[in-house]
């Protein structure tokens, strides 16, 4: 058992010059056979694995990972965080997620320096200024933080934004959520690890899934790179890649994998405390503790895998920051890269049981599931341990695309995010 | 960045030119009246999103403004050809349909 992580353990240890703090979590080597296996090892899937040992009591968990740890989205997002959505459903879950994310430094022993730092979401046109009344009302009736502000209210905030009446596309108003903001995005995942180390889950890398097993309408085991494992609970948490890990199954996803881009300055002086995000001008921006501008806007159209996007979705991505902040037109960007992101026909996830018996999906949160890390987690390690989806995603069934329930989020989450 | 070969204008152009189209030869069911909401949704929603050669749709939209479809490798972004939609279904066929 790994000690709790404490000021005294920072203090002593920092005057052994940090030497001989232990590994976070265990590097396990896969077993033949687990009660549940996780597959994918993003925040997504590790969250899952620690609900269903803290909450669920199921002790024999492996979380299977083909690359490394936390190196797929969980690690290339743009940390934003925020439940402000227009739909109950979707808002409920989300707010559920940031429920989670108040407590999570405490409740897991680690650093997510999670920042309320508020989250704007701005208007241009009357339409956008209806849209974000609207939302603010539904997200007010469904108990989550939200007010509408107007444009002088915004840059008395938000000093550096253009709020220009010559403006392309003048900032007539924004929706501001309060305990939105950021989270650092690789504690997330290692938090998530360690923790779920500490109930005795085997998290093992470079291990990846090749093919299912299924016999008479279950699942028996998995195809491996490191060998047959056995189990007769699956949940695939593979974001990207769900569409591929379905088709093992003989599965068919509403699913289209696409890349998204992220960009990062230099380190500057802080400028920027909040997040700001534009629909309309299709762009946003925050400013990390190391004093980087976190830089994000839309996917590349066409379906890839390949990690990176194209350079024109750059051009794009800046004119349209700085069309909000015409100040960062000399910020130097030092990276860039891309991201799989699994996009859904109505912008909302996939939590599911599915045909196969044993086996569930959690996917198609396309830009935008950072911010329900804990709550993803949460709710699938329900649904999976019970076999039965938890109240709040019910209406997240791969059944919705057959009966028509949809949930149209691509208003709230609009700019990816 | 592609650069893509626009079988109408018989050009090679840059991708910005270009708008995406999605997953090629999606057939609409003929008797959709006939379908239950499963096979319906299906033909809707569900998409094969390979990791691998791909058959899509793109559309010259500051060109010709015809659609065309593309054999693209989604792993590598290796393009294999372009065709006219009559031309890329006897290619598509002629594989079998597959991926
Ligand atoms: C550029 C960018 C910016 C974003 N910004 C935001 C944001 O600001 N706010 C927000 O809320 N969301 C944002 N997102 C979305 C967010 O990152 C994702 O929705 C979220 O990280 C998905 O979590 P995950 O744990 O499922 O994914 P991942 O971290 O991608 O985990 C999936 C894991 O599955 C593994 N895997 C795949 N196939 C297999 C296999 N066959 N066998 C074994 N393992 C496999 C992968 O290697 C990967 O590690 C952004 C995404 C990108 C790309
Ligand atoms: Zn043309």
């Amino acid at each position: 058992m790994r000690k709790d992580y404490s000021s005294w353990s920072l203090f002593t240890k920092g005057l052994r010059h940090n030497e001989g703090w232990n590994p976070a979590w265990r590097s396990a080597e896969p077993k033949p056979s687990y009660d549940v296996v996780i597959v994918g090892a993003g925040g997504h899937g590790l969250a899952t694995a620690y609900y269903l040992a803290k909450d669920h009591g199921v002790r024999n968990i492996a979380v299977l990972e083909k690359g490394y740890l936390g190196g797929g989205n969980t690690a290339r997002n743009t940390t934003i965080v925020r439940s402000n959505y227009l739909w109950d459903e979707a808002a409920l879950l989300y707010e559920h997620a940031l429920k989670l994310w108040e407590g999570l430094t405490e409740d897991l022993n680690f650093n997510v320096m999670f920042s309320q730092r508020g989250v704007f979401n701005l208007g241009h046109t009357l339409q956008d200024m209806r849209d974000i009344e609207r939302r603010v009302n539904a997200n007010n009736l469904d108990g989550i933080d939200a007010m509408v502000l107007d444009a002088a209210e915004v840059k008395r905030r938000i000093p550096i934004l253009n709020t220009s009446k010559s403006a392309r596309y003048p900032v007539l108003g924004a929706s501001f959520q309060p305990r939105g903001g950021v989270a650092r995005h690789d504690a997330v995942a290692w938090g998530f690890a360690r923790a779920a180390s500490k109930y005795g889950v085997d998290i093992i890398e470079n291990c990846e899934v090749t093919g299912m097993d299924i016999a008479n309408g279950r699942i028996a085991g998995l195809e491996t790179t490191r060998g047959t494992i056995r189990s007769e609970r699956v949940g695939c948490v593979a974001s990207g890649h769900s569409s591929v890990l379905a088709k093992m199954a003989g599965i068919r996803m509403p699913i289209e994998s696409h890349p998204l881009q992220a960009f990062v300055s230099e380190s500057m002086k802080p400028v920027l405390d909040t997040v700001v995000m534009s629909n309309a001008v299709h762009g946003y921006a925050s400013q990390s503790d190391k004093g980087e501008l976190v830089i994000g806007a839309g996917i590349d159209h066409y379906t890839s895998y390949t990690q990176r996007g194209s350079p024109h979705i750059i051009e794009h991505t800046a004119a349209a920051i700085l069309e909000l902040f015409p100040m960062f037109s000399r910020a130097r960007m030092n990276r860039q890269w891309g991201g799989i992101v699994d996009t859904t026909p109505d912008a909302c996830p996939i939590i599911s049981k599915t045909k196969v018996k044993g086996l569930y999906f959690n996917c198609g949160w396309g830009t935008g599931g950072f911010k329900a890390t804990p709550g993803s987690g949460n709710v699938f390690a329900h649904t999976i341990a019970r076999d039965d989806p938890h109240p709040l995603n019910r209406a997240f069934d791969l059944a919705r695309f057959s009966t028509g329930h949809l949930i149209d989020e691509h208003g709230a989450a609009g700019v990816a995010h | 960045m592609f650069v893509l070969f626009c079988p109408h204008c018989g050009e090679k152009r840059e991708e910005e030119e270009f708008g995406y189209g999605g997953e090629a030869f999606i057939p609409r069911p003929a008797t959709p009246e006939a379908l239950d909401d499963e096979a319906w949704g299906d033909y809707l929603f569900m998409r094969k999103n390979p990791k691998g050669w791909h058959w899509e749709m793109w559309s010259h939209n500051t060109g010709c403004r015809k659609f065309f479809v593309v054999k693209r490798n989604t792993a590598t972004n290796a393009i294999a050809g372009s065709w006219t939609l009559a031309e890329g279904r006897k290619a598509y066929d002629a594989e079998g349909g597959s991926t």
